[in-house]
């Protein structure tokens, strides 16, 4: 597959630009903007539909050895790549260490709305996915943050996992809903799909647009606020850590024997930075670490990246490697 | 008509620890107070607003609590050991009340 004609493909859909759109928006000072609830509701739907979609692929394919190998996988993964991003961070930026080492963190753990539209862009090219790749993102959102707070424990201390947080990151809201939609969905299988699929099919990619322009926006915003805040290194670092994560997602793909579309959702999961989980866990246990540097990144730069430029480029890297 | 003294305590803090910090207030014995929304400002950081946030950690509350002046300091002890590595503010002023009993 030409990794250029994909990406122009890949670019020129409703849900990149709805996002361009978004971005150009804040860049130039726009007012538009997505009321708090709609995004809100917006965000509610797409994990509930994610989830359920997902349960309902495992209810029809079955549980087998792979989902129990790539879900552990998928947690040594987010365990692995914070340490990984804080050696280059400290190479590359000037980068405190416990700035690093939150930044990290959020590199290990998963942006879901990348997720969501990854598994749009295989829909849309008709390459199918093992449903179980929903539970994997649950499953990668939480180890990174004990990781990023194990390197500041190590370098000066301060860092701390109090008991609360742990209840608070592992049953947040997004995890229960997602979750809990990949039970219903793996209960209720097609059946259950065919009494809900005028809610969770048909109006999906519209949704999501519009949920990528409301996150288009925020991202401009970031990154118009957070301008000054990075240094060149940093802003390296928003880049190369992708494609680096996005590769030993491929690896660890291909020791699993994961099919195309599974191994691009493992790429993208490894590849994407947490913009929701991680920052708020962080500004609990790492309160001195700058919230304005950690979201610049993920938000501002990796997301982005990851959304226009990544996914095209990880799914050729996948046909290439794995076929398909 | 009659007026008692009392003390206004207001903090503001990131929303993420909200519920540490009403905990804290309840420990110290105190079971009034009032949350409020904070839209946006301007801080160290530079301005934000409720617009720019996408997650459940994003943005900032008030917490107001009126109090008899006798329990300020144990109010504040309670209370610092939760705001005291985190962004906020505190400020205390004084106020009076119509029903003392109440506070």
């Amino acid at each position: 597959m030409d990794v250029f004609s994909l990406a122009a493909e890949t670019l020129v859909t409703p849900i990149v630009l709805s996002f361009v759109l978004g971005l150009f928006a804040a860049l130039v000072r726009s007012d538009l903007s997505i009321p708090e609830a709609v995004a809100k509701g917006m965000s509610l739907y797409l994990l509930f539909a994610i989830g359920f979609k997902g349960g309902v692929s495992l209810a029809d394919h079955g549980i087998d050895l792979t989902l129990g190998l790539t879900l552990l996988t998928g947690i040594i993964l987010s365990a692995a790549i914070p340490l990984i991003a804080y050696v280059i961070l400290r190479a590359l930026s000037g980068l405190s260490a416990l700035d690093a080492a939150a930044v990290a963190g959020h590199y290990g753990s998963i942006s879901i709305v990348t997720f969501v539209a990854a598994s749009s862009v295989l829909e849309s090219r008709g390459i199918p996915y093992d449903g179980y790749m929903v539970a994997v993102a649950a499953a990668m959102e939480a180890p990174a943050i004990l990781s990023a707070l194990w390197l500041v424990t190590r370098s000066k201390g301060g860092g701390k996992m109090e008991p609360g947080l742990w209840r608070e990151i592992m049953l947040n809201g997004s995890i229960v809903l997602l979750i809990g939609a990949f039970l219903i969905g793996m209960i209720t299988g097609e059946e259950g799909l065919k009494e809900i699929a005028p809610l969770v099919i048909a109006p999906f990619k519209g949704v999501l647009c519009l949920f990528l322009l409301d996150m288009g926006i925020i991202a401009g915003r970031g990154l118009r606020k957070g301008r000054g805040v990075l240094d060149a290194g940093a802003l390296a670092f928003g880049i190369i850590m992708p494609l680096l994560g996005s590769l030993l997602g491929l690896g660890a793909a291909v020791l699993l024997g994961l099919p195309l579309g599974s191994a691009l959702l493992l790429m993208v999961l490894s590849a994407s930075a947490s913009y929701i989980a991680v920052p708020a866990a962080m500004r609990v246990a790492l309160p001195e670490a700058n919230p304005s540097i950690y979201l610049t990144l993920s938000l501002g730069v990796t997301f982005p990246f990851n959304l226009v430029i990544g996914i095209p480029l990880y799914l050729a890297l996948a046909s290439a490697v794995i076929g398909g | 008509m009659q007026t008692h003294k009392a003390k206004r305590v207001v903090i503001t803090i990131e929303k993420i620890m909200l519920s540490r910090l009403t905990d804290a207030i309840e420990k110290a014995d105190v079971s009034g107070y009032s949350i409020l929304p904070v839209f946006g400002g301007s801080g160290r950081s530079g301005p934000w607003t409720r617009e720019d946030n996408i997650g459940r950690g994003d943005g900032m509350v008030q917490v107001i609590c009126i109090i008899k002046p006798e329990r300020l300091d144990t109010l504040l002890d309670s209370a610092f050991e939760v705001v005291d590595r985190h962004i906020g503010v505190v400020t205390i002023s004084d106020c009076e009340v119509l029903r003392a009993e109440r506070f």
